[in-house]
């Protein structure tokens, strides 16, 4: 009885706000169709929240250009990736779609997408030399730009300040060893059932941040092969392990937890890293009393604040390859991008622009939160660009969950990341041995 | 000829119904079949020059997969015990509900049956707030015994039982009611000559009503076992197959793959081998039903 009756809810779920949307969209366009049939009609699917500001945006855009009409379409993130999957499969891909930057190489790969290299060639307004270097290469692959970043972010340390000046530090860390130093520190002090650092078990994030931060990669040989066992990754492992063994953090997944920002400020942790949403989230969910108590930092280098590096992630504006309206989907992208735009992306979002002059707009450049991001996003780093990446690091982190609760030492854990990540790419392998994928 | 004609005619009263089952049932699966002996993935997507009859590797895959091991043993932990408790709860229930000393039968009736038709995912989350561990009201209660907070949903070792209670809560009221029509099959007679004969209460059950009982038993436990073995939803709302794994179905283990990365080929093995191990359980079951005549 359940079996017959369980299954088939779930897929719906997220489904139904995109079949709302989709009837949405269809009456919208019914009402305004006949008016304007001569215009150029361009399909733009956004997720989330950038998906109801995208609709805002996109109404300057038409104001500019009164022969094109955009039809923004908004896709909740926990479906998006199976949509544009579903989308290509059956031929139904829009002109242009806001996509995450680690699903880029994927639809590359699947030939969903079209290298944009010849229109950036011809504009004045997107030149790459004013993007964050890691950012704009996320995008690039085999030396084509398949996308340009909307707005980026890349993960770093909330702490809490009174906590920290408590335990007698009056700055945020800088280096490991100075980090690890402030934790046990804070450990020793904490009241039973508090803790140092908050770091969520099923979260591959703060694991990657940390092996970003040493050199080299956690793949080998044009990533066909996993890396985990090389010197540089066991040190960022034994590094993140040490929140766990020592007790700095507890051994909690995020679903365990019912508001990061609450627990935050109620002193049940003092570092916690997390990405710029969060920034609205906790001025949104503390109590106003917590609010100074609270700040960002890059996160901390190896050796110091030099070697201070992270996950280059956001999202990016394609075109996709079916697209009939090309240029149209260019002209798009390239009114998003321009600073003032993006600029008042942010002040609607929180969402921080990719770019650096825009960056320099007062705005922005005034926000004490923002700062670290800027400092940090000069040296993020691009994650490994194949298809194959998001399950790799979904299987690096269970593992890692399983060294963290004691069962495997650092080098059994590494060895098994590399034994699980070779046979991932396996497939890979075999395609890049006949020849590729074009 | 006039045989012919009937003949005919039956088909095309059935046809409707062999029509849905072959287009929405039969070829789903021989599709499915088919894929599992392929490597379809996300690159077989992109141009099925991509795509590779793989012959039975897959199946090799999934049994050499130590995640597959640890998910099968995860599911028969959740059959294993969930299974019998279940039954054991509503025949509880619904011996309770026909005593003839009970009032108020049918509001226990509905009370007990309310959960079976509350939606899972809305009362999943209600059951993970309720067992948070720092805020839930579960522990909040079990401090006015001076019972120390549990970590219900983030131990390893107390996720499995909260989540088979869970099920156990959600489910057995449906049961219930099929051991209830079961329980009002039985001819009071038979309790009336065990009476003068002097039975005891406890007696009557054994030797009448278990007995009597046993084939509506048999379809429950069937019916219960097959569902267990799908184990999904619970854990994907209350716990994503975590932590470390211990609540990681077979199939949530089939939709990770499925779905998230699209490895629709080594999926579907992995469909056809719980298929596998369902069928045996319910050889098993039947086999033991038979021996006791109650199929």
């Amino acid at each position: 009885m359940s079996g017959i009756t369980r299954l088939p809810r779930l897929p719906r779920l997220p489904r139904l706000p995109l079949l709302l949307s989709l009837v949405f969209a269809a009456l919208l366009g019914g009402c305004t169709q006949a008016p304007h049939a001569q215009r150029e009609v361009l399909h733009f699917w956004a997720m989330g929240r950038e998906g109801l500001v995208a609709a805002r945006l996109v109404q300057g855009f038409e104001k500019l250009h009164p022969d094109i009409r955009v039809e923004v379409q908004q896709l909740p993130w926990t479906a998006a990736h199976a949509k544009l999957l579903t989308a290509y499969a059956g031929d139904t891909t829009p002109d242009v779609a806001q996509m995450g930057n680690t699903w880029i190489p994927e639809m590359a790969a699947l030939r969903a997408i079209v290298p944009l290299d010849s229109y950036i060639a011809g504009s004045h307004i997107v030149t790459p030399s004013d993007y964050f270097p890691g950012i704009w290469t996320s995008n690039v692959i085999h030396g084509k730009a398949y996308g340009v970043p909307w707005y980026v972010d890349t993960r770093l340390i909330f702490y809490r300040k009174d906590i920290l000046a408590a335990a007698g530090f009056d700055h945020a860390p800088t280096s490991w060893a100075g980090w690890e130093r402030m934790l046990a520190a804070i450990k020793a002090r904490a009241k039973p059932g508090d803790w140092a650092a908050l770091l969520p078990l099923n979260e591959f994030e703060p694991l990657v941040s940390l092996a970003l931060e040493q050199p080299g990669s956690f793949l080998r040989d044009g990533d066909q092969y996993g890396n985990f066992e090389s010197p540089q990754f066991e040190a960022a492992l034994r590094f993140y392990l040490g929140f766990f063994r020592n007790g700095y953090a507890p051994r909690l997944d995020d679903t365990q937890i019912a508001s990061v920002p609450i627990e935050f400020a109620r002193g049940h942790y003092a570092f916690y890293i997390s990405g710029p949403w969060m920034i609205r989230e906790f001025e949104r969910q503390m109590p106003a009393a917590a609010w100074g108590d609270w700040a960002t930092a890059p996160l901390p280098g190896p050796s110091g604040a030099a070697s201070n590096s992270g996950i280059a992630g956001g999202a990016s504006l394609v075109i996709f390859r079916n697209s009939r309206h090309k240029a149209a989907a260019w002209k798009l992208i390239e009114y998003l991008s321009r600073p003032a735009v993006q600029d008042e992306f942010h002040r609607l979002t929180g969402d921080l622009p990719p770019r650096r002059s825009t960056w320099a707009r007062p705005d922005i450049a005034s926000d004490p939160y923002a700062v670290a991001f800027r400092t940090q996003l000069e040296h993020a780093r691009a994650v490994p660009k194949i298809a194959e990446y998001e399950q790799i690091v979904q299987e690096m982190q269970t593992i890692a969950a399983r060294a963290a609760w004691g069962k495997l030492s650092v080098a059994q854990a590494a060895a098994e990341m590399n034994q699980r990540t070779n046979a991932i790419l396996s497939e890979r392998r075999w395609i890049l041995r006949h020849g590729g994928l074009r | 000829m006039k045989r012919g004609g009937g003949a005919l005619v039956g088909w095309m009263f059935v046809a409707p119904a062999l029509i849905v089952i072959g287009v929405f049932f039969l070829l789903p699966v021989l599709a499915a079949l088919g894929l599992s002996f392929t490597d379809f993935n996300i690159y077989a997507l992109a141009s099925l020059k991509n795509l590779r009859f793989v012959g039975i590797d897959n199946y090799i895959a999934v049994l050499r997969m130590g995640l597959f091991w640890k998910a099968l043993g995860n599911t028969l932990y959740f059959v294993v015990v969930g299974v019998p408790l279940s039954i054991g709860a509503a025949l509880g229930a619904a011996l309770l509900v026909h005593s003839r000393l009970a009032r108020w039968k049918s509001f226990f009736r509905v009370a007990l049956f309310t959960p079976v038709v509350t939606n899972l995912i809305a009362v999943a989350v209600i059951w993970k707030y309720l067992f948070q561990e720092r805020y839930g009201f579960v522990n909040y209660a079990l401090s006015w015994f001076g019972i120390h907070p549990i970590d219900w949903l983030g131990n390893p070792h107390m996720s499995m039982p909260t989540i088979i209670l869970f099920a156990l809560w959600k489910n057995f009221g449906y049961s219930m009611i099929i051991v209830l029509a079961g329980l009002q099959a039985i001819p009071d007679e038979l309790y009336e000559a065990a009476r003068l004969d002097g039975a005891s209460a406890w007696r009557q059950v054994r030797y009448i009503t278990l007995p009597m009982l046993g084939p509506t038993l048999m379809t429950v436990g069937l019916l219960t076992m097959v569902g267990y073995f799908q184990l999904f939803a619970e854990p994907y709302v209350m716990t994503q197959g975590g932590p470390l794994q211990s609540t990681l179905s077979v199939l949530y283990l089939l939709y990770e793959q499925g779905f998230n990365w699209w490895n629709l080929g080594f999926a579907s093995a992995i469909a056809f081998v719980l298929f596998v191990f369902t069928m045996i359980a319910t050889w098993a079951l039947m086999r033991f039903g038979r021996r006791k005549g109650w199929v």
